[in-house]
């Protein structure tokens, strides 16, 4: 089921949440709504679930406007970040809940609630555990146990808040791989919020990066890193460093001195050079580059991360070097970034 | 979070952190034995005295049946009515906010701090045939002070506090995203309380129910104003003692004690297993 957001905008006590929010979302696609906290990405979720009523706008579900429908009346699975299991119903009664409170001719009959249960059991690899009540599963097995009541009911749309915020590093890992497995098999329209841009990216087929109640940019892992459109995606994904620059005739300066980038379409004036640490090389004699003076070296996993001083002003950024490169022992050090991108000064 | 595997038997002590086991087991087993074991066993013993004749004809006198049938009676009654409103009240000062929230909180806890004479006296002018309620009711051939309904309004507000101070912690625990997980699932509003809330409030409204119920037997001082202290009809156990104490009959007055005694004791034995059995179920 595609999902559509239009033009939404939601405010909690005169205090806006979201901005104007418009966002696509394919049928079948696993999307990734990443941010930091405050950014709006759960109240999107939960517009679309329905548990927030939008201020304006309206969210289709398809051709239908769903923003009318109640809750109930949606049918989305919705998994929380505290699993929000029913702690005093077994594992099995828990699935099968979603079925159970149906009526009439939509509720199946109890030994089909039953057998629809184990099925899903066993999809999330639980499979042996239904008679367990919640409190006796650890924390990755209480999430999948959620994952598979919210699919019980055969959502149109499959919406995941903070899925893995609450367990602990390496079952994160396992079940983010885990839950691509499942998406794949299923094939639900799947919406998860982060705040991990680890997850997001290795996880989603499209990655919503929002900041203060806006959309900032919506794309693949690999536009998302390489092609930022903004400062604030710049910096909030991957590592990045940035400079004041000037830009005069199509050539960025660095106080009254070319670093050797030419910039032909950027107007001139004041700017802020953004860079990746890793992504720059280093140069010997300095004509038309960055140098600096070594401040602090840092030996970080399999690189070193070295902190440069620039110029009168001290301005500091980090630049990555191989463990071994001969220049993280010098005191000077001169380089040139590689990928770069210039955004106006604010 | 798997459950260690419990080894068969119990262990009589568990290692922890604060010691002071036997300090406080003994503490607590010799305060016991001088607040309630002994005070309780001297009833039973003054009893005994009586002989098994005697105490059965004091047993099955009409009056006494009376009497314990409307003490209990109406303690069941008001027991169940705080339940069913004092677990609204509880959720109304737990779900909502809104003005004199606070002071209504502060309420419940008054007929915990009157003195129940004062309570007593209270409801009798209200419900009197010619008190401000009373009125109202009359027309309605309802009369309520000098009748056993009298007994259980008094014991409905001398009960309230215990069912409304047990289950609102239990609801404060509630997490909403349990109710928007079952909303989420399709479940509507009738079926989110029914399947979802009040199996894990059960166990709290189970002791509310208890509390309220033992108290309900146990009183006097507001009783007695509003029941009209009619034999057979409005007199309730607790009366009836002090009635044979002023007799001098203070045999007559232990058996009918002790027979409260046992009785209010099976019965709270009754509700216990039902509580454990329920916070196996629902833990």
């Amino acid at each position: 089921m595609e999902v559509r957001v239009v033009n939404v905008r939601k405010e909690f006590e005169r205090f806006p949440a979201l901005h104007d929010v418009s966002l696509d979302i394919r049928s079948g696609e696993l999307i990734a709504l990443l941010g930091p906290s405050g950014s709006g990405k759960t109240t999107l979720l939960r517009l679309i679930a329905g548990l927030e009523r939008p201020t304006k706008g309206a969210i289709f579900f398809g051709d239908e406007d769903a923003s009318q429908k109640s809750i109930q009346e949606r049918n989305v699975g919705f998994v929380f970040q505290h699993y929000a299991l029913f702690r005093h119903m077994t594992v099995a009664d828990n699935i099968g809940f979603g079925l159970k409170v149906r009526h009439g001719a939509a509720r199946p009959s109890g030994q089909e609630i039953r057998r629809r249960a184990l099925e899903l059991l066993d999809l999330v690899q639980l499979s042996g555990l239904e008679k367990r009540y919640p409190a006796q599963l650890s924390g990755g097995q209480r999430q999948r146990v959620a994952l598979a009541r919210a699919m019980a009911i055969e959502p149109k749309v499959l919406l995941l808040d903070e899925p893995f915020g609450a367990l602990d590093a390496q079952v994160r890992r396992e079940l983010r791989r885990w839950l691509r497995e499942i998406h794949d098999r299923t094939g639900h329209t799947t919406v998860f919020v982060t705040h991990d841009q680890e997850e997001a990216l290795e996880l989603a087929d499209r990655v919503v990066v929002m900041s203060q109640g806006r959309i900032e940019q919506v794309g693949t892992a690999d536009d998302i890193y390489d092609t930022p459109n903004s400062p604030f995606v710049y910096s909030f994904i991957g590592e990045s460093s940035s400079l004041p620059v000037k830009v005069e005739n199509g050539e960025v300066w660095i106080a009254d001195r070319p670093i050797g980038l030419s910039a032909p379409h950027a107007p001139s004036g004041e700017a802020i050079l953004h860079f990746r640490p890793h992504d720059v090389d280093l140069v010997d004699g300095c004509s038309g580059c960055i140098a600096g003076t070594v401040a602090a070296s840092r030996r970080v996993a399999g690189t070193r991360r070295v902190e440069l001083e620039i110029g009168g002003e001290r301005q500091r950024v980090e630049i990555e070097l191989p463990v071994d490169h001969p220049a993280a022992q010098k005191s000077r050090v001169a380089f040139r970034p590689r990928r770069w991108k210039l955004f106006p000064a604010s | 979070m798997t459950t260690a595997p419990v080894k068969a038997g119990w262990r009589f002590k568990q290692p922890s952190v604060i010691p002071g086991f036997g300090l406080t087991l003994g503490f607590s087993l010799a305060y016991l034995t001088l607040i309630i074991l002994i005070p309780l066993s001297g009833l039973v013993w003054r009893s005994a005295a009586l002989g098994w004749a005697d105490f059965w004809a004091i047993a099955v006198d009409r009056r006494t049946l009376n009497a314990l049938k409307i003490s209990f009676g109406t303690a069941l009654l008001a027991a169940v009515v705080n339940v069913v409103f004092g677990t609204i009240v509880a959720w109304v000062l737990v779900r909502y906010r809104f003005p004199g929230r606070r002071i209504a909180d502060a309420m419940v806890d008054l007929p915990f701090a009157l003195p129940t004479a004062v309570a007593g006296i209270a409801l009798t002018t209200l419900y009197a045939p010619n008190g401000w309620i009373g009125q109202l009711l009359m027309p309605l051939g309802l009369k309520v002070a000098y009748t056993p309904i009298g007994i259980v309004v008094a014991l409905v507000f001398i009960g309230l506090p215990f069912v409304v101070r047990t289950v609102q912690p239990i609801m404060e625990e509630i997490d909403k995203e349990v109710e928007e997980a079952a909303a989420t699932l399709g479940a509507s509003r009738f079926q989110i309380i029914t399947r979802v809330l009040f199996p894990g409030l059960a166990p709290a409204i189970i002791t509310g129910f208890s509390l309220a119920f033992a108290r309900g037997v146990g009183e006097y001082g507001s009783v007695i104003f509003i029941a009209g202290n009619l034999p057979f009809k409005s007199e309730i156990a607790p009366l009836l003692i002090v009635i044979r104490l002023e007799e001098y009959n203070y045999e007559a007055a232990t058996a009918i004690a002790a027979i409260m005694l046992a009785l209010s004791f099976v019965m709270l034995l009754v509700v216990n297993l039902v509580q454990t059995w329920s916070r196996k179920r629902y833990g």
